[in-house]
């Protein structure tokens, strides 16, 4: 790739244009440079599409939430890209207990402890984990 | 404290940037592509049957250390490198470490960098950069892919040593204790091609090497016929993304490598192996051209079994090339 070749495309979303990579380019002369990229068309189109499929999956999961079809689990897990496996493992259980967590009527009977585990995970306040999704429940 | 005046320096990839950054700190000067050549940085894998975040796993490096141990030991340097049970014991030696004043290189996970755009932040648990100094409770941070040196608090700094997942970082952090004396660098260089030649076309299993790309190719053509038209689309993004962002200097680490070979031939004196790395950057423009079509496929959302067939033979086209380029690197006279 040439120098004047390299892409300068810039990725205007979650910050994306702070960050001008470095790649490697060729001179007038054939020699290889380190250039800064604001991004690359290609590159910037497969990355839009992980973070809208991240947040198509999670307002489909908030509305199952509001439902009472799942738990708030199944919501902030999402929230931090999160899976089932990585979830199991931050929390200390095994696969089969998350996911019975994300039954409403199970998650409703969770001890604080747990609860706090699942919070520390998430990043937020035992308090957000147990009311999300109740005030829309009311509201609507 | 002491004060260790590390000069922080951009590079494309994390671990060989974070390998030059430390063999700089020490005085000895070993560009970037250098480092990713001697450690044998390039490598492809693809593995349909392990799931990370959803999609198939596919990787254009080797694993996630061995660039620095690679380096360090055909260098002939003496270097401390450690894993953890616990983020206090880490964060403990990390200090102890700086406070001999070792600039400190680690693994982190990039989801618990807050000073990573967001855009980039996902749980990929394999990035390095170097701890060389502590600040009113902050650390601070050369990460090699950041234009400048930053900062990050202790306790985002614990969390991404200890992330969980695929692969897990335990804490794992290394220094540079001693250089050897007289470093021999030619016969590293030589060592660094003959091993990435074998790592490309040895692995007698389809997901590994060369051998990997022909599965990835083969999988290709089966996306529109077994996947539903957002799997496909996903699992082609990821492709895309494994071989062009941040780290991979383009082309999957293509021109990077030509780089080193460019670099080589200069020390070396060698005019082949400048032919091989003009080689090499005409192979990076194709896989460029692949990832520019898989692009235009994934968003005008094609999901004909044409279009996919194309990919796949482009990919192919790829792979047939670096199977003669590494055959015959591979055999390249060494005693000349």
């Amino acid at each position: 790739m040439d120098v004047n070749d390299v892409p300068q495309d810039p990725k205007d979303f979650k910050e994306g244009d702070k960050l001008h990579k470095l790649v490697y380019a060729t001179d007038k002369d054939g020699k290889y440079v380190g250039v800064n990229s604001a991004g690359w068309e290609a590159e910037n189109v497969a990355m839009k599409q992980a973070w809208d499929a991240v947040e198509s999956d999670l307002l489909e999961t908030k509305l199952k939430v509001i439902s009472g079809e799942l738990s708030p689990i199944a919501f902030f897990m999402q929230n931090c890209l999160m899976d089932i496996a990585l979830v199991a493992k931050y929390v200390g259980k095994w696969q089969w207990q998350v996911r019975r967590h994300m039954k409403p009527e199970v998650f409703a009977r969770l001890d604080n402890a747990v609860l706090n585990v699942y919070a520390q995970t998430f990043n937020i306040s035992k308090e957000e984990l147990i009311n999300f999704g109740k005030q829309d429940q009311v509201s609507t | 404290m002491n004060n260790i005046h590390f000069t922080h320096k951009q590079h494309a990839h994390c671990e060989s940037g974070v390998t030059s950054n430390l063999l700089g700190y020490k005085g000895l000067k070993i560009s970037e592509p250098l480092a990713f050549g001697i450690g044998s940085g390039i490598f492809f894998g693809h593995l349909p049957f392990l799931k990370i975040g959803g999609t198939p796993g596919t990787t254009f490096r080797t694993w996630p250390g061995a660039i620095f141990k690679r380096v360090t030991a055909a260098l002939n340097i003496r270097v401390h490198t450690e894993k953890f049970k616990s983020p206090e014991k880490a964060m403990q030696a990390l200090d102890a470490a700086l406070e001999k004043g070792y600039p400190v290189g680690m693994l982190s996970s990039v989801y618990y960098l807050p000073y990573l755009p967001e855009a980039f932040r996902f749980h990929f648990n394999a990035h390095n950069l170097v701890i060389y100094g502590k600040e009113n409770g902050h650390y601070l941070v050369s990460d090699p892919v950041m234009e400048h040196a930053t900062t990050i608090s202790a306790e985002d700094l614990a969390k991404a040593r200890f992330a969980k997942g695929t692969p897990e970082p335990n804490g794992f952090m290394y220094y540079i204790e001693e250089l050897s004396k007289e470093p021999d660098i030619k016969t590293a260089i030589e060592k660094g091609i003959k091993k990435t030649a074998w790592y490309m076309l040895s692995p007698p299993v389809p997901w590994f090497g060369n051998n990997g790309i022909y599965t990835l190719a083969k999988k290709l053509r089966e996306y529109p016929k077994k996947l539903t038209p957002r799997q496909a689309s996903l699992y082609l993004g990821n492709i895309i993304r494994m071989q062009e962002e941040i780290g991979t200097g383009g082309a999957g680490f293509r021109y990077l490598y030509a780089a080193f070979l460019q670099e080589a031939g200069e020390l070396l004196k060698r005019e082949e192996l400048q032919e091989f790395s003009r080689e090499l950057t005409a192979i990076g423009d194709q896989w460029r051209n692949f990832a520019y079509s898989a692009a235009r496929i994934m968003k005008a959302r094609q999901t004909d079994v044409i279009s996919y067939d194309q990919l796949s033979d482009l990919l192919i086209n790829c792979a047939d090339k670096e199977k003669d380029f590494f055959k015959r690197i591979r055999k390249l006279n060494w005693l000349a």
